[in-house]
């Protein structure tokens, strides 16, 4: 079977944004971009699913600028077997993300298609669930197992008060949790092979999708900081400073 | 303008999260109505009808919608949905699940995780990890929304008298079923409701140890959290993690015990009220911050805080 993954290019996880100076958004000139993390492990179920001979082929798709071939490079190293990229300088919704990845799904005609369960960036947490809309498709959002049988997969998900396992008719969405599983690193001889891997780019016009948006950020301000505490020298005193000072005790 | 909340529940009671949504709806203005979806929730309605601010509630009891499906339950609100000017759901497991199901088939762009309501039509919602604050406006003629509750104070449970109202309609999509769940069962308060929680990570070594902070949260009435390093390790639940990915509290008093305060951690409850942190070393970025900060080994710390307590 075809599985489909959707990666996106973020800010890395470990970088401390600042907000820009005129309130338009988030200053990411000259700052380190990665994989989004739950990307990863999308990708890396993905091949654990071809190692398990389930899948057949890995198609790897991501939304967004030029430079997030990178992303699909290192998608096409970690084992994908093909990449393909719409690409918009815009700032897209999760709604036109969603659209666009339907065209590709049409396109492609995937049994699976696994997201991560939302992006460190907008955090939004859409996607997998309005591309699932859009398609029709039962959804597995925040999967910590997925098992395929026959032509149901049976999704593990990670609910508020523990877990909870559903099962749906193929073809799906699976959106991943963060432990479904622990991706590999890729290494250098086939960092090499990923360079020769096809990747097409496409573009919104040519999907006939329109990324018009009902949303629009006004302004994106530095959170209010929190004033300096101070540290204390023992329990007795801690004790004291949160029964009398603080009053939470 | 009328707003439709969807009431989170588990078929028996209303979950506290609703308050908060609800809260949320009466910023915003205008007539409030609930929607219950679910299977045997008479009693879920009863206590729908009676939270303050509440004019309408509405109940679709079916079996389709017994483990609220979103294949199923979608369909149901979209059609509902479509005569109001807001739905609003709690960013909860479940509200994420399924508003976005319900925004793409309205054909607009849903809100996350609201931390204020502006105007009608303009919201505040944290991004990045909570390190920048962005503020929204929405021209959808139908504006689908997420709530923090943390955002909000919830409003009462009691004092209302809504009228209850049945709703025929039936979706199954058939594309997906329930299989079964796991509950993981705690005698202590909610984490995401509780006035204090005490938080290990990677610090506490082992899950046994995590008893040590069990018996302080007992004796201060308080859940117990994770960070996601102490998950990961296998010491405890993964329905313990607060973070970016997991719980996101803003207790009265929150104490981090072995927690470094990675990004990703401090995502998750830097809205406290009262941020303590014990760790032994002192250039942990949780001191920046806690309010107060008790460089110390946590084992022999955290006896002597529950003796002193």
């Amino acid at each position: 079977m075809k599985v489909l993954v959707a990666v996106k290019r973020v800010v890395d996880y470990n970088v401390k944004v600042r907000v820009k100076a005129d309130n338009s958004g988030v200053d990411l000139a000259n700052v380190k971009m990665s994989m989004n993390p739950f990307c990863e492990i999308a990708v890396e179920e993905a091949v654990r699913l071809k190692e398990k001979g389930v899948a057949t082929e890995i198609v790897v798709v991501s939304v967004g600028p030029s430079t997030a071939q990178e992303q699909l490079r290192t998608a096409l190293a970690l084992g994908a077997d093909r990449a393909i990229l719409v690409e918009s300088a815009e700032d897209l919704t999760s709604l036109a993300v969603a659209k666009l990845l339907k065209a590709v799904v049409d396109k492609e005609q995937p049994q699976l298609v696994i997201l991560g369960k939302q992006a460190i960036d907008s955090d939004n947490n859409q996607t997998g669930q309005m591309l699932a809309a859009l398609s029709g498709y039962g959804q597995g959002t925040f999967a910590s197992k997925v098992e395929v049988s026959g032509d149901t997969v049976a999704v593990t998900r990670e609910i508020d008060g523990g877990a909870q396992t559903v099962s749906l008719k193929l073809p799906a969405i699976v959106t991943t949790d963060l432990r479904l599983n622990e991706p590999r690193y890729a290494s250098l001889p086939n960092i090499m092979k990923a360079k020769k891997k096809p990747l097409e780019v496409l573009t919104p016009d040519a999907l006939g999708v329109s990324t018009a948006s009902t949303n629009k950020t006004v302004k994106v301000e530095a959170p209010a900081a929190r004033s300096a505490g101070i540290k204390v020298k023992s329990v007795a005193e801690l004790v004291e400073k949160l029964k009398n000072e603080a009053k939470v005790l | 303008m009328t707003i439709l909340v969807i009431a989170e529940h588990d078929n028996k009671v209303v979950a506290p999260a609703t308050l908060n949504t609800v809260a949320a709806a009466a910023k915003i203005g205008g007539d409030i109505h609930v929607l219950v979806a679910g299977q045997g929730v008479g009693a879920v309605a009863e206590a729908a009808a009676k939270i303050a601010g509440v004019t309408k509630v509405l109940v679709a009891d079916n079996a389709a919608y017994a483990h609220q499906l979103p294949e199923n339950v979608a369909p149901l609100v979209a059609e509902l949905g479509k005569g109001y000017s807001h739905i609003l759901a709690a960013a909860t497991s479940n509200g994420k699940n399924i508003l976005p199901r319900v925004a793409a088939q309205l054909d607009v762009d849903q809100i996350s995780e609201i931390i204020s309501v502006e105007s009608a039509d303009t919201f505040k919602r944290p991004i990045y990890a909570g390190n920048a604050i962005a503020t929204v406006q929405s021209n959808a003629a139908v504006k689908v929304i997420t709530v923090r509750a943390t955002g909000f104070d919830p409003v009462a449970a009691e004092g209302g008298s809504a009228a209850v109202e049945a709703v025929a309609a039936a979706h199954d999509a058939g594309t997906s079923s329930f299989v079964g769940e796991e509950l993981a069962k705690s005698d202590r308060p909610e984490l995401t409701a509780a006035k204090i929680v005490v938080s290990g990570g990677r610090g506490m070594q082992n899950g046994d140890n995590f008893k040590h902070l069990y018996a302080l949260a007992d004796k201060l009435g308080a859940a117990v959290g994770a960070s996601r390093a102490a998950v990961d390790a296998g010491f405890v639940p993964n329905d313990m993690q607060v973070g970016q990915t997991g719980k996101i509290v803003a207790p009265q008093l929150y104490i981090a015990v072995g927690i470094s305060g990675a990004i990703q951690h401090l995502a998750g409850m830097k809205d406290s009220k009262v941020i303590v942190a014990i760790n032994k070393d002192e250039e942990a970025p949780i001191f920046q911050v806690a309010d107060y900060g008790l460089v110390a080994d946590l084992f022999e710390a955290i006896p002597e805080l529950e003796k002193l307590v």
